[in-house]
């Protein structure tokens, strides 16, 4: 572990004359972030191309940028292994379309109906341009528009977890701390176990737990969370009370242990024992030695937490019967539907990805040491 | 507020806290109910003993399911199915995962580049899309599925293999075992493997805790294990209907599958205590 504190803070990096930054840049740029020198490596035998210059002028957006670039790469090469890792497996789809007693004819016929008879090349370049522009292709099942499904089913999804997450984010922050708080009495305790037990519940065990209770027996709450088009705001939010409820419960637990431990984390290095020696409060300790350390942390939970929480939605779809993306790709895997399963893993995937960069990007903002990686 | 660390906990029964004992009864209980499960179970796996959906009674613990099949014997040959699928899951996951980031760790350069950013691109897919979207494609067996979870499961076992590697490969004793002249089978076997064995033991633990919880949400969706077979999480799917009337069979196999989840996770709990304070640590992260 590096020294903490600000040991590796702006300049140590550069102490060595290597590739410390010219005064001029540093007058150049006058705004925040240039008073952190770069750590770009040296370009002084080389002359600069334009990259090198943008990133010691702008180390910052340059660092933003790369990360930017690193996700669409990566999406990019997520859409080839979905769509390549589909045509490498085993397993025929017309044979499956069409079952058992298909005639080599029918087979034949399916094929160059679904298109699958060109090229591969060629059916990925047109899938890829499609997706770019909105177009998923039609159904294998249903010969409907893929997108035109998904784009009313996306809405459902994003609403159940955004109202999830507008619940569960400040609620594990808080009971985190008081977790920290209390460490090692009683509260931390009953917290740990209680998490414990909840990150081992399945997500569709919580979810029929809620059912019977409180949608049969006690009568309060709707079952199945069946949405439509023109419901009012207000009837939408009770019909995915339940459904909402198994999110966060589900996601509490993951959110608050790894808020504990990213503060305890924190909490625990020297220079807090240092503070608290020379008798700083403990107010002080936290608001200006702690906090500060602490946001990059505890953002990238909730950032992994969100991510998490956009595939928990499946299950929980599945289990509410509530129309949304997950149900949608669930369905379609069952009958081998590709173009709808390929879209679906796109999106989800494309989600994913993008939290975890806006992970990354908030800690390095909050953290100026990530910007000098080693 | 002072930190102190613990008193470093020697090896003996005395020593195992009251949560772990109840972990290790819960898991020896499932894994005889896996064993033993033809002499145990009162009646067969697929068989029709009465009407659906009984309450419980004497003759029937548990009450019967869906098709009126009892459901107590189900749930103990559930154990055996689910906890075998999980458990060669596990292993392959982990065979496979050690095996490739210590080779990464010790070899380095672009082996070690090729593989991490192969890892990367995995686990920017989330596994149970990645899962979907595998499943989707191959023919349902058994064997594919372990294979297909083994496989997405290595990827965090890569992650923290590689990691736990590292640290210990810059250490005196590997630039020893390096200047005599060892080679990297030796090197990964005799050096590496001994010195990462504690935490990758916790790790094994809680990857199996997931891959119960994984094969179970997958066969809840249809795509795991296939009936008539009995396992946990396809009871769950088999008996869901009756939840709106009221019957509560669909709990029963959700509640094994949480209460071995949980058993498995107060293990290593204690696991990753008395790893952290063997190491020195504050033991409280």
């Amino acid at each position: 572990m590096a020294a903490p504190g600000s040991a590796s803070g702006p300049g140590q990096a550069n102490d060595t004359g290597a590739g410390g930054p010219h005064p001029r840049d540093r007058s150049v740029s006058g705004n925040a972030s240039a008073s952190h020198p770069t750590a770009a490596p040296a370009a002084g035998l080389v002359s600069p191309g334009p990259w090198r210059r943008f990133a010691r002028r702008q180390p910052l957006a340059a660092l933003i940028l790369k990360r930017l670039g690193l996700s669409v790469g990566l999406l990019f090469a997520v859409s080839l292994m979905i769509f390549g890792g589909v045509e490498a497996l085993p397993g025929d789809f017309a044979t499956t379309y069409l079952g058992q007693s298909a005639t080599p004819q029918a087979v034949e016929n399916i094929r160059k109906d679904l298109g699958l008879d060109r090229p591969v090349t060629e059916r990925y370049l047109s899938w890829l341009g499609g997706a770019l522009t909105g177009d998923f292709g039609t159904s294998w099942a249903s010969r409907n528009s893929v997108s035109e499904q998904i784009g009313k089913r996306l809405g459902n999804s994003l609403f159940l977890a955004a109202f999830a997450a507008a619940i569960s984010v400040p609620l594990a922050i808080a009971l985190g701390m008081i977790a920290v708080q209390f460490r090692n009495r009683l509260p931390d305790r009953i917290i740990n176990v209680v998490s414990l037990a909840a990150i081992s519940l399945p997500e569709f065990f919580v979810g029929y737990l809620l059912i019977l209770f409180f949608g049969v027996k006690f009568g309060i709450a709707t079952f199945p969370a069946t949405v439509y088009d023109g419901m009012s705001f207000s009837d939408r939010v009770s019909a995915i009370a339940l459904p909402t409820a198994t999110l966060v419960l589900v996601v509490l637990a993951h959110m608050m242990r790894m808020t504990r431990a990213a503060i305890l984390n924190v909490m625990s290095s020297p220079y807090v024992e240092t503070a608290e020696l020379k008798g700083l409060g403990a107010f002080r300790i936290i608001a200006r030695h702690a906090a500060p350390n602490a946001v990059a942390p505890v953002v990238n939970v909730v950032a992994l937490n969100l991510a998490y929480l956009v595939v928990g939605v499946v299950v929980v779809e599945v289990v509410f019967v509530y129309p949304g993306m997950g149900q949608y790709m669930v369905d379609a895997v069952t009958v081998r539907d590709m173009p709808v399963v390929q879209a679906c893993g796109l999106i989800f995937a494309a989600f994913y990805i993008f939290l975890n960069m806006a992970a990354d990007i908030i800690a390095i903002l909050a953290n100026p040491r990530l910007r000098h990686p080693r | 507020m002072p930190f102190k660390t613990q008193p470093r906990k020697t090896f003996s029964l005395n020593a195992i806290p009251l949560s772990a004992m109840i972990g290790l009864a819960g898991i020896a209980i499932a894994l005889i109910c896996a064993l033993f499960a033809p002499w145990l179970a009162p009646h067969g796996e697929t068989e029709v003993v009465g009407p659906i959906w009984l309450p419980m009674s004497s003759e029937y613990l548990l009450g019967t399911d869906n098709l009126g099949r009892d459901l107590l014997s189900r749930l103990i040959f559930g154990a055996r199915t689910t906890i075998f699928v999980a458990l060669a899951a596990t292993v392959i996951s982990f065979s496979l995962g050690m095996l490739l980031s210590f080779t990464a760790a010790v070899t380095g350069g672009f082996v070690d580049q090729g593989l991490s950013r192969l890892n990367d691109l995995m686990m920017a897919i989330p596994t149970l899309i990645f899962a979907l979207v595998v499943l989707a494609v191959l023919p349902q067996n058994i064997w594919i599925l372990i294979i297909v979870m083994a496989i997405l499961d290595s990827t965090r076992v890569f992650r923290i293999g590689r990691a736990v590697a590292l640290d210990v490969a810059v250490m005196e004793f590997v630039e020893a075992a390096r200047l005599r002249g060892e080679g990297s089978v030796w090197i990964i076997f005799r050096e590496i493997l001994p010195n990462t064995l504690s935490p990758l033991l916790a790790e094994f633990g809680l990857r199996f805790a997931f891959s119960i919880l994984f094969l179970s949400t997958l066969s809840f969706l249809g795509l795991g294990i296939q009936p008539p077979a009995a396992d946990w999480g396809g009871m769950v799917k088999d008996n869901k209907d009756g939840i709106i009337f009221g019957i509560s069979a669909a709990l029963i196999p959700g509640t094994a599958i949480a209460t071995l989840a949980i058993c498995v996770n107060l293990v290593v709990d204690w696991l990753m205590k008395r790893t952290s304070s063997l190491k020195g640590g504050r033991g409280d992260v």
